[in-house]
């Protein structure tokens, strides 16, 4: 090889900070999963009252409440515990992080207790009529969003528990509860189109 | 300024004599951005063989009228699966492959910000095209009906209905593409972080090559518009496994939603792949007319813009399907106002050449091909947007030469000037100059020779995606004129390909930076070591490797 190689060298050397990495990563991640989501909600809200058949919306849905006061408050309790993280608080970290897992399968239960009861008390499954299909895939998208965040949660919440989480780590697991906050958001999208313009 | 000559690390010389177990267990474990840059454009390449002769195949057939060399329903796989492949395994790899490849070296970082990521994304393109390939073998399912997709490539509803295909041949084209297009927003969200958070000491977003400017601008667009893509495909996987109706229309379902969907995602595709030969354009033409680029700052913003307009046209594929008299002045007003930053582009490339000393080496001919052409793709795209003109000529052969146009004219041409100008980085050595002329030059005949007629094929009527036509039309001869230049193109190709494989074996050593450029990938050596800069850059002008050359009159003085 013929290799000598330049670098160019400034003369002054200035200070030079970009952002952290994992941020714009997770941003990147809401940026395309925000796409992706809104696609299912104007599907759902184009197919809105083109069923030609029953059962409709305004028969068999009930404003899910509770599981949205547990998904919101949720975002409380992963705030807190990532600030009790940021202060060197492990153990209120735990605590805290614990409580936002129960609020999440809090909800997954009652997503899957509503539709127990529309698949086999109302006969709404994803193949009876628009309603259907666009209820299941909006709501299922999100829910299995819920899902793979409290997967990534429930391993956070391990390793703290066998001592690995320190409060080196606050940055990471603040990456992680935006995804949270994110799933939140969608709710809150998924909640106004499904259970109140919908219905 | 200080200046450091430093001597980069030899790469390894017991490399060429390991066992070739080792080697391949090298190359698929690698996160390298640089191998899997070049495994990108590889099997690019690969795939653009395989689709380049399934046209070959369909151009035969269309020789004669009346032809019946292959039967219509070999004809409907043909086109689809050349459509698809050229997209989704030609297009997409080898663009993010030169962002792979380039991107980090430009801004002067040592890999991206995920390289496993990366790793991972290339993986799932490559088996979502094993995937899609493999219907040629599965698509039979357990119904004996069909065996490659048969839909087209924007394989519209309700033809994709469980009704109308039958077998499992739609479902490969579903999961292949679903699984690439995965791949692809991996990807696309590595190099928007890389671009955000790696970039070497001085560069700040006014200093980057417009090269980098416009991959991070297709990087967006990807994480924007490939998920609408993912969210109709798993509709329509549902619709055609779990029976729901979103684009069942006895059920109340939209077959037109399908083709918002699949617009929504299809137009802004095609500035994502047209933008990184713009791209290679912006760093290519300054070089060889040794002028730096006309314009930067409206370079940038134009490129934005045509990312922003791009994502607001998709209806203009839909002319014909009966939209409202809003939607259609709507659309049209849209398209030809994204004539307006393109027409900028084309102007500063001209700006840029105008008064320089161009050197007419084969990547600024493969770029002053693409320039002409490029316009007469524009030109025509202008034409089309006008919904009454496209009202008369849509889904007829003008269309296919417009976009061929595109695609091949501008695109390709560029993805060739793109690969005469970083070989030599890449491998370290050179292409030969005489053999690249030879493929320019026949490659540029036969493009033209095929696609130029099919203009005139179109407005005297013919449909595309017909496997046959009659007698007495008027249409045999553009058809074999089209037909002719398909052999054209395939001896330039061939002769690409011999001139790689020489180049590889005993090609002119190339040195760190043989055609006397500006951009931080030529100031290391090439091939470029595993970490790519010994010591990270520090840059203080849009054209560090100026600066460097010329300490007397550097570019930082007067930006």
């Amino acid at each position: 090889m013929n290799a000598t190689a330049a670098t160019p060298i400034a003369a002054e050397p200035t200070e030079w900070t970009l952002l952290p990495r994992g941020r714009v990563g997770m941003v990147t991640l809401i940026l395309t999963e925000s796409a992706l989501f809104s696609i299912f909600v104007v599907a759902y809200l184009f197919y809105i009252g083109k069923s030609l058949n029953g059962p409709y919306p305004k028969d068999v849905l009930e404003l899910p409440i509770l599981a949205t006061i547990c998904l919101l408050s949720s975002s409380l309790t992963i705030t807190l515990a990532e600030r009790g993280l940021r202060r060197g608080h492990v153990g209120g970290f735990s605590l805290w992080w614990g409580l936002t897992i129960l609020l999440g399968v809090a909800f997954l239960a009652s997503t899957a207790i509503e539709w127990y009861r529309l698949i086999y008390q109302d006969g709404l499954t994803i193949a009876t009529n628009l309603f259907g299909t666009t209820f299941y895939t909006l709501v299922g998208f999100h829910a299995g969003h819920v899902t793979v965040g409290l997967i990534l949660l429930s391993l956070v919440l391990v390793l703290s528990l066998l001592g690995h989480v320190k409060q080196a780590h606050a940055e990471r697991v603040e990456v992680l509860s935006w995804y949270w906050h994110f799933v939140d958001v969608v709710w809150v999208v998924v909640f106004t189109v499904v259970y109140i313009i919908g219905r | 300024m200080t200046v450091l000559d430093q001597t980069m690390a030899q790469p390894r010389p017991a490399e060429a004599r390991l066992p070739l177990l080792l080697v391949l267990h090298e190359w698929v474990t690698t996160v390298d951005h640089k191998r899997l840059g070049i495994m990108y454009i590889c099997s690019g390449i690969v795939f653009f063989v395989i689709a380049g002769l399934e046209a070959t195949i369909m151009r035969w057939q269309l020789f004669f009228p009346n032809n019946d060399a292959i039967s219509p329903q070999v004809f409907n796989r043909l086109f689809t699966m050349h459509g698809t492949t050229m997209v989704f395994l030609v297009g997409m790899p080898i663009i993010i492959g030169m962002a792979n490849y380039l991107v980090p070296l430009m801004i002067g970082a040592r890999d991206l910000a995920f390289p496993r990521l990366n790793a991972f994304g290339f993986w799932l393109f490559l088996f979502g095209g094993l995937l899609l390939y493999f219907s040629f073998l599965g698509g039979d399912g357990l119904y004996g009906a069909g065996t490659a997709p048969d839909v087209g490539w924007f394989a519209y509803s309700p033809l994709t209905g469980r009704a109308f295909s039958r077998g499992n041949s739609t479902d490969y084209w579903i999961l292949g593409l679903l699984v690439g297009g995965i791949g692809s927003i991996a990807t696309a969200a590595n190099i928007v972080t890389t671009v955000v958070c790696m970039r070497c000491k001085g560069m700040t977003l006014g200093k980057m090559p417009l090269f980098v400017w416009m991959l991070t601008v297709v990087s967006v667009l990807i994480l924007l518009v490939m998920p609408p893509l993912t969210a109709a495909q798993v509709m329509l996987l549902f619709d055609r496994f779990l029976g729901a109706k979103f684009f069942d229309t006895q059920a109340g379902g939209s077959a037109v939603l399908w083709q918002h969907f699949f617009w929504i995602f299809g137009h802004p595709e095609v500035y994502v792949l047209m933008l990184p030969g713009f791209a290679a354009a912006s760093e290519i033409i300054p070089v060889f007319s040794r002028k730096v680029i006309f314009g930067y700052p409206m370079m940038v913003a134009a490129t934005i813009a045509i990312g922003f307009i791009g994502m607001g046209v998709w209806a203009h594929h839909m002319f014909t399907v009966g939209m409202s008299a809003m939607s259609n002045t709507f659309f049209t007003a849209a398209t030809m106002l994204i004539a307006v930053p393109t027409g900028i582009k084309i102007f500063n490339w001209l700006g840029t050449m105008w008064g320089g000393r161009i050197r007419f080496a084969t990547p600024m001919l493969f770029c002053i091909g693409f320039l002409l052409q490029f316009l007469v793709a524009g030109l025509t795209g202008i034409m089309l947007a006008v919904s009454p003109f496209d009202w008369q000529l849509s889904d007829s052969y003008f269309v296919v030469a417009h976009f061929h146009y595109v695609l091949i004219g501008g695109l390709l041409f560029t993805i060739f000037a793109t690969i005469y100008y970083w070989f030599p980085k890449v491998t370290g050595r050179m292409l030969s100059e005489r053999v690249g002329k030879w493929h320019f030059w026949l490659f540029a005949i036969g493009f033209n020779l095929t696609f130029a007629p099919m203009h005139i094929s179109g407005i005297l009527g013919m449909p595309r995606r017909i496997y046959t036509y009659e007698a007495g039309r008027g249409w045999e001869l553009w058809n074999q004129l089209s037909s002719i230049g398909v052999i054209f193109q395939i001896a330039a190709v061939l002769i690409f390909v011999w001139n790689i494989i020489s180049a590889l074996r005993h090609g002119e050593p190339a040195g760190d930076d043989p055609w006397d450029a500006w951009t931080l990938e030529w100031s290391t050596t090439s091939p470029p070591p595993e970490y790519n800069f010994e010591t990270p850059p520090v840059v203080r002008s849009r054209r560090p490797l100026w600066d460097l050359k010329h300490p007397e009159d550097p570019d930082w003085r007067h930006e």
